[in-house]
């Protein structure tokens, strides 16, 4: 299938006081209709900065200084922010983590909900209310005619991240970009609101990009998984892939990071040490010093991809001894059952 | 909303009746005696004790108070030492002068204000924020029977543009209006200051604030995110210094109308006070109390039209 979001070497950066440092380090990945790719990685990885610089909504000090970003056959990076503004809540649409802040306090449920459809669609004010009723019985809503006139704060987290999700949705996007859309919610809402943006991702037929650091999330969302670690991709490869046979060590330690219901005495893995800060120089891999295998060439080159499957790619040195000959893949989820065992 | 108003009006009567006793004392109280005044330097003391019967004046202070109070019930704030005029009429044909001077600088503040607040926080750093910032900071800090006097100097006579003075002609006819612009611009330019500041730092907290991302995120015109979205968030405190303003304007035309030569309420109160013409003093005082009141009330009305968070129910 054809791709719907082709992404290229993209490279994000910041103007800060210590110069122009780089948040997003030459990444690539796409996304095709109908397909949820979740970005995992710690905060500060350079997750959500990806998806603004997709939607174009980087702060003011932030820009792309490389790279090319395709949805369809059209490319964002180089077009002016009046163009970009006729794809953003039309061909691409972003929702939120904060539902409790991320709607105009002022502004009526309804205001805000045509406002998409009357600016891309140049629906008149009824047709958009027509419109909006649609919307919202579609995102499950029981009282859509009363919810028209009500302000963000008569409705509860789960409520507004509903609207969140129908007016990102009104203008029937291709691509939908999720910025940890459940985090501020209560775990059971969480599982009404995932279903709800999976639902509508196959009725239709968009692509789906989620970002997200909860790994259950993930498990329950995702087609494919890229792993982000300090700006750049360590890891790509399709949910059973990544759950299965997790190829860095990085995406190792996330998976020994996640609970578990069953067992009541497991001591919690922790990855040791922190992300690096944006203006750390670091020779090699990014993950070295807080890596458990890290081997003298960890510190000195950058690891390139290594392909483990036709879906699965790995950036770290590891899988370059296993095309070797030897078996560190099957010592790797060893390894991980002994982390998860600990 | 109804009840608000009830519980606000009942504040404001209470008020009056503290402040007007404030007055009366203060006025009775202070060094001075209106019979002097009246009298000149040539009466002798039977014609001061004369005045001061004929005025009611030899009667115990709270008497008087009570009295006066009992005029007010009625509608009768009295009469003026000096013109024997009724106080209420003395206000009624000056309070137009003042309204229009008070109207006309907070129209001007008001526009200067939000627009020079909007631009330095939308070009945060840029020359037009240093010079908007820079003019907030003067208007603030100029004096305004100062700023007055340059401006006559300039535009009335150097470059004889603008009268001098005076407020007669309506303002509906220009030179109305033209007598208006160096009052206001005098009278408004501190207000527009401080609106300026207030206007661009809300702006730049509301600019921040995730629900803008979402209105950009939808495609939203810049235009309209900041004209829309933004500035009715960033109003709320904005109204609450226009509020103050305004009242502090109405009260503070005095200075202005005394450098423009404006038959207004500012000047009856200085003259009277110097007359010690207690009738006068007292009534200009309760109307600027009041209008103060009032003016806070509908700013707070306004602000349930802003923002619907806020309920008084």
């Amino acid at each position: 299938m054809e791709q719907l979001l082709q992404v290229d070497n993209l490279v994000t950066q910041f103007r800060t006081a210590k110069g122009k440092l780089k948040a997003v380090r030459g990444i690539s990945f796409s996304v095709k209709a109908e397909e949820t790719l979740c970005i995992v990685g710690e905060s500060g990885c350079g997750k959500s900065i990806t998806s603004l610089s997709i939607m174009g909504l980087l702060p003011s000090n932030g820009e792309i200084s490389q790279g090319s970003i395709r949805l369809g056959n059209e490319e964002l990076v180089g077009k002016s922010d009046e163009r970009l503004r006729e794809f953003r809540g039309n061909k691409m649409s972003m929702i939120f983590q904060e539902p409790m802040t991320a709607l105009n306090p002022v502004f009526t449920i309804g205001f805000q909900l045509r406002e998409p459809l009357r600016i891309h669609k140049n629906m008149t004010k009824k047709e958009a209310t027509a419109k909006s009723i649609d919307i919202l019985t579609k995102v499950g809503i029981s009282s859509p005619e009363k919810m028209l006139n009500q302000y963000p704060h008569e409705l509860s987290g789960g409520m507004r991240q509903r609207v969140m999700i129908g007016m990102a949705l009104a203008c029937e996007p291709s691509l939908l970009i999720a910025d940890e859309p459940t985090t501020a919610l209560d775990v059971t809402i969480q599982a009404q609101i995932l279903d709800l943006i999976d639902t509508l991702k196959s009725e239709m037929g968009m692509g789906v990009v989620f970002v997200t650091h909860d790994m259950g999330v993930v498990a329950e969302v995702a087609d494919r998984v890229m792993v982000m670690y300090a700006g750049e991709v360590v890891e790509v490869g399709t949910v059973d892939e990544l759950f299965s046979n997790p190829g860095h060590p990085y995406t190792k330690g996330l998976l020994a990071a996640v609970p578990n219901v069953d067992d009541v005495d497991q001591d919690l893995s922790i990855i040791p040490g922190s992300m690096p800060s944006l203006d750390d120089q670091i020779t090699g891999c990014r993950f070295h010093s807080r890596c458990p295998y890290a081997m003298d060439v960890c510190k000195e080159k950058t690891p390139p991809s290594f392909k483990v499957s036709g879906t699965q790619e790995v950036k770290c040195w590891l899988q370059e001894v296993d095309n070797n000959g030897k078996s560190t893949t099957s010592s790797g989820s060893g390894e991980i059952k002994e982390i998860l065992s600990n | 909303m109804i009840g608000l108003i009830v519980r606000r009006f009942i504040q404001l009567l209470l008020l009056l009746l503290g402040i007007s006793f404030l007055v009366f004392m203060s006025m009775h109280l202070a060094p001075g005696d209106p019979a002097t005044v009246i009298g000149g330097p040539t009466a002798t003391a039977s014609d001061l004790e004369a005045i001061r019967k004929d005025l009611g004046l030899d009667r115990p202070v709270l008497v008087q108070y009570v009295d006066y109070l009992g005029g007010i019930l009625h509608g009768d704030f009295g009469y003026s030492f000096q013109t024997n005029q009724s106080v209420s009429d003395a206000i009624i044909t000056r309070f137009p002068n003042t309204l229009k001077l008070a109207t006309a600088s907070m129209v001007v503040a008001v526009i200067i204000g939000i627009i020079a607040g909007i631009l330095s926080a939308m070009k945060q750093n840029s020359w037009i924020d240093i010079s908007s910032t820079t003019f907030a900071l003067a208007g603030v800090s100029i004096p305004n029977f100062w700023l007055g006097t340059m401006l006559i100097l300039i535009f009335a006579v150097n470059l004889q543009w603008l009268p001098v003075g005076g407020l007669s002609s309506p303002i509906y006819t220009i030179e109305g209006m033209k007598q208006l612009i160096l009052p206001a611009i005098t009278l408004g330019t501190a207000s527009a200051a401080l609106i300026a500041r207030m206007c661009r730092s809300a702006m730049l907290e509301v600019i921040k604030s995730d629900y803008i991302r979402t209105a950009r995120a939808k495609g939203v015109k810049q235009k309209s995110v900041i004209w829309i979205h933004a500035l009715r968030n960033a109003m709320i405190p904005v109204v609450t210094v226009i509020g103050i303003n305004f009242g502090g304007l109405l009260g503070g035309t005095i200075i202005t109308e005394q450098v423009f030569a404006i038959n207004g309420v500012g000047r009856l109160m200085i003259d009277a006070i110097a007359a010690r013409d207690f009738p006068v003093v007292q009534g200009t005082v309760l109307l600027v109390a009041a209008i103060f009141v009032i003016v806070n009330l509908i700013v707070d009305i306004i602000y349930a039209f802003i923002d619907p968070r806020i309920s008084y129910d």
